[in-house]
């Protein structure tokens, strides 16, 4: 599945951030190129989610430097910030669906008044994205009449309407009831398959056994630990990641994908 | 000569009183809606320096009487150089307190709004503007609704005060019946029935309009 390009599509260079005093990221880099998906792994607080936001600037970062396809970004630059995170789409752990708007329209409004698209041109691309996850047939219901796992996916297919280059996705099934983690995982899942470039906290050992390219272990702000599921984890390695998750393991049997 | 009374001085007058308290009510009751989102939302996520200007202008028109308001509007101004008509002056009066009214409502909805809605814009490649017109306050308005339409009732009856910068409308038609014939009691109760029949009608009209907008997840089903 790796096709590496000579140029990476995400490059996160030394990313530093300080929050309330502490120190939460301390010079991170990674880079992502078309078609992976890397993972971050790691006890909570270790500074994932706040990685991710500073990925698209939700945080803005301290120090460091990011670019999209060799173009830095700058965040004063409103509109090119404004244009950079279109093309990176976004997961969050509770979903965030918009609340007073139905699945369609969640989808389409952005289509709509971010990329100016017409109300019908919008409405069908979103069909499509919501057909790809497998709830075209709830369209018109509101997030309030969807179950977490069914959000999870509008969710998703609001991003993918986007035409995203790159998606970063923050724990996206940790918020939901395990016999709903399997649907969200296999439209994640599809995607990898589909050549998404994607990076994603998560802890879900089957799924990163089987897709991701790299593990990120990342701890009080830093990556101490990173490589290919198969060098991190096989039995016997000793890795600090490879302790983490035996442990996570044992706490949970979850869901085969 | 008791009918004559009712039938062909008080129920006229009242009405004529009437269509004037209509006309100092709908621009009012609307614009100062209006004012109140655009001033809730200014004082909520406005720049710095505007949502101090905001907080001053709730703080002023919450914290005095609305007569001394009228009677600054209407009296005071012309010593500026300023007359207003007493229709304007009323008007624009209803407008500045019941607009501070409203900001207040509008504010604390916009507060409930759960932070992951903004965050979900941003990500999506709104910008901040387009994020409160298309997400933020479609939201927080559902939510201030009751509290909005509290305000409105109450400005319905608080344009009696008009008549004190001397705009006649109903209350001020009942008072100078009442004088002329010295029949407080009649009057001031059919008066009092016309409220009743305004507030209970705009009651009827809010709980529509609350119904209509109503989405799942929204105040109740």
């Amino acid at each position: 599945m790796i096709n590496p390009e000579p140029r990476p599509v995400l490059q996160v260079k030394n990313i530093s951030k300080k929050l309330g005093g502490k120190q939460i990221l301390q010079g991170v880099s990674f880079e992502l190129f078309k078609g992976e998906l890397k993972v971050l792994i790691g006890p909570s607080g270790g500074g994932k989610s706040t990685l991710l936001q500073c990925i698209n600037f939700l945080i803005p970062p301290d120090e460091g430097k990011i670019s999209l396809k060799g173009q830095e970004i700058h965040i004063h630059r409103k509109r090119d910030l404004y244009a950079y995170r279109q093309k990176v789409g976004m997961i969050f752990q509770d979903f965030n669906l918009f609340d007073h708007l139905n699945a369609v329209d969640n989808v389409s409004i952005a289509l709509r008044k971010v990329k100016k698209m017409t109300r019908s041109a919008a409405r069908e691309r979103a069909m499509v994205e919501l057909e790809r996850v497998g709830i075209g047939d709830k369209a018109e219901l509101y997030p309030a009449q969807l179950s977490g796992g069914q959000k999870q996916r509008v969710s998703i297919a609001r991003a993918l309407a986007m035409d995203p280059e790159v998606m970063l996705l923050d724990e996206p099934t940790s918020a939901l009831d395990p016999e709903l983690i399997g649907e969200v995982l296999t439209v994640i899942r599809n995607l990898a398959q589909d050549g998404m470039t994607m990076i994603m906290a998560t802890h879900q050992i089957g799924f990163i056994r089987a897709l991701a390219d790299e593990i990120l272990f990342m701890q009080e702000g830093r990556i101490i630990e990173q490589g290919s599921p198969f060098d991190l984890l096989m039995p016997g390695r000793n890795s600090r990641t490879q302790a983490f998750c035996s442990k996570l393991q044992e706490l949970s049997e979850e869901p085969e994908v | 000569m008791e009918w004559d009374f009712f039938v062909k001085e008080l129920v006229p007058a009242l009405n004529r009183g009437l269509w004037n308290t209509f006309l100092l009510i709908v621009p009012s009751a609307s614009i100062g809606l209006c004012v109140g989102v655009l001033v809730g939302t200014v004082r909520t996520f406005g720049h710095p320096v505007l949502q101090k200007i905001g907080d001053g202008y709730a703080a002023l028109f919450r914290g005095t009487p609305l007569v001394i308001q009228l009677f600054v509007l209407y009296f005071g101004l012309p010593n500026l150089g300023i007359y207003l008509e007493p229709y304007v002056a009323a008007v624009l009066g209803f407008i500045l307190c019941t607009g501070a009214y409203q900001s207040e409502y509008v504010r604390g909805a916009l507060l409930s709004i759960r932070k992951g809605q903004l965050l979900a814009t941003q990500a999506l490649g709104f910008s901040t503007l387009q994020a409160l017109v298309w997400i933020i306050v479609p939201q927080a308005l559902r939510r201030a609704l009751p509290g909005c339409g509290n305000e409105i009732i109450y400005l319905i009856k608080y344009s009696s005060l008009a008549y004190i910068i001397t705009f006649i409308e109903l209350t001020g038609e009942g008072k100078i019946l009442a004088t002329r014939y010295f029949r407080f009691t009649e009057v001031f109760l059919a008066i009092g029935l016309y409220y009743l029949v305004m507030v209970t009608a705009a009651d009827f009209g809010l709980k529509k309009l609350e119904k209509k907008l109503y989405i799942p997840g929204f105040g109740k089903g």
